[in-house]
């Protein structure tokens, strides 16, 4: 077989396999469709504001509810430690330099 | 038409018997390629996957959230405040929600307690999540133990286990009666932890929550906005540990290209010159490099997204798992819902195929343009 012709077939099968993967995508939306909506329902029923993505602080389990200073509240001079920490950044309202913690 | 393919199909051959002529660096070049790729895919599906699905899931969130702050930190806030947010126009509904956190010490979890507005088990029974069910190893029927504020043991019966579909709002949540909330954590009754609020109007949010800043200034307001807007922050390309992954992906994107863009080897030159003084043309010699360049980056790149796809979606991000787990002794369980944002796959394909296949050519055009004679003897 010529390299080119084998080179256009790996393509073209990984085309194939995007557009299998793509077909995939759209049926597991579709199946997961029901989980989405029981979640939601889990949500609306029990006013939950936040995903169980990281339980290791409270405010890396629930960081809409954490005020600007929640993360150093252990004492004065302590500083984020949780690996959490690193991937959340804090909520939008918080994009000043300051917080008021009046608020 | 035909005359054309056949031409195109010629040069690949010959272009794939040069590169098989630098077999291991080739190799080596994409493999690095179909790592960075993958890396880069990988964590742009997870952050759109989880972000799509937070958008949706929390549609339905409190519109509203009012809690005390006392002292710059979150304080129970007293029931009398929600009799006076009652009267504001344009709120449909607002209560009292009792939740709060409890640290195992037995698995070093933690987990979050909340009273529901209907619980039909009454007191001495929950309700928990997968996580709970699975750190604690216990089931319907079980009882789990916990110790209440005065340092008593609390024996509370478990009565059903949410479904696995939940987890990603249910794994660390257990539901108990108002009653064994108090018992646990003590407290005034005449407190809760905070208020939620259902608005009619959607657009007068906004105005409502001033005045409830003006009526209680020593309260703080949370929107439904802000909630939506923190998750589609997380997780963000700007933000945290995943832009040191992103950076150091694209620090070895960067020295590959430039690499590429810096100049031939001097064996490739020569073979450029040799091509040119047996009649190639230089657009047939840019051609090739051309075809050389796409055949590394259109391989890599559809590699790299496939791997991507089924790293994400098929084994949930299990490379990133210690990463996104951090120090949680409870961590969900959950497979993420394929969402995927094709403008995001699209600025990907632009830029890792078209630099890299560009800075390919530059240097092939400088050495096509010389004299073949000069550089067949250099």
């Amino acid at each position: 077989m010529r390299k080119s012709t084998a080179f256009l077939l790996y393509i073209l099968s990984n085309i194939i396999l995007l557009a299998v993967l793509g077909v995939h995508s759209f049926y597991q939306r579709e199946s997961a469709a029901p989980g989405i909506e029981e979640k939601r329902e889990m949500v609306g029923r029990l006013d939950l504001t936040d995903l169980c993505l990281f339980t290791e602080a409270n405010y890396t389990r629930h960081p809409t509810q954490a005020d600007g200073h929640v993360a150093f509240q252990d004492h004065p001079a302590s500083l984020e430690h949780f690996p959490s920490g690193s991937l959340l950044r804090p909520p939008s309202k918080m994009n000043r330099t300051h917080v008021r913690l009046d608020r | 038409m035909s005359g054309w393919i056949d031409k195109q199909k010629n040069i690949l051959d010959f272009t794939f018997s040069s590169i098989l002529r630098r077999k291991g660096k080739n190799i080596a070049l994409l493999l690095v390629y179909t790592l960075i790729v993958f890396l880069l895919a990988s964590v742009m599906f997870l952050t759109y996957s989880i972000k799509r699905e937070a958008s949706t899931i929390l549609k339905d969130s409190p519109d509203m959230i009012v809690q005390k702050i006392s002292a710059g930190r979150h304080d129970p806030i007293p029931l009398s405040y929600m009799e006076k947010v009652k009267g504001i126009r344009g709120i449909s509904s607002a209560k009292g929600r009792l939740w709060g956190y409890y640290y195992d010490p037995i698995t070093g979890a933690n987990y979050t307690l909340m009273v529901p507005d209907q619980f039909s088990h009454g007191p001495g029974g929950i309700e928990i999540g997968q996580g709970v069910s699975r750190v604690r190893t216990t089931f319907p029927g079980d009882a789990l133990d916990f110790r209440t504020w005065e340092g008593k043991v609390m024996n509370l019966e478990v009565k059903r286990v949410f479904s696995p579909e939940s987890e990603l709002v249910s794994s660390d949540l257990i539901l108990v009666s108002g009653e064994d909330f108090r018992t646990l954590f003590g407290g005034s009754r005449d407190h809760v932890t905070d208020l939620v609020l259902r608005v009619r109007n959607p657009k007068e949010i906004p105005t409502i929550a001033v005045k409830i800043a003006e009526l209680l200034p020593d309260t703080r307001i949370i929107l439904r906005e802000e909630i939506l807007r923190t998750y589609d922050a997380v997780f963000s390309w700007r933000g945290g540990i995943l832009i040191l992954i992103l950076a150091g992906a694209v620090l070895a994107f960067i020295i590959l290209a430039w690499d590429k863009a810096s100049g031939l080897s001097q064996e490739e030159r020569k073979e450029i010159g040799i091509l040119k003084a047996i009649g190639w043309e230089t657009s047939d010699v840019l051609l090739m490099k051309f075809w050389e360049g796409m055949a590394v980056s259109l391989s890599a790149f559809l590699a790299g997204i496939i791997l991507a796809y089924i790293h994400v979606f098929f084994f949930s991000s299990s490379l990133f798992e210690p990463v996104l787990k951090g120090w949680a002794v409870l961590y969900p369980q959950f497979r993420l819902v394929p969402f995927i944002d094709a403008s995001q796959v699209v600025a990907l394909f632009f830029l890792t195929v078209v630099p890299y296949t560009v800075a390919t050519l530059i240097p092939s055009w400088r050495a096509a343009t010389v004299d073949p004679d000069s550089v067949m003897r250099a």
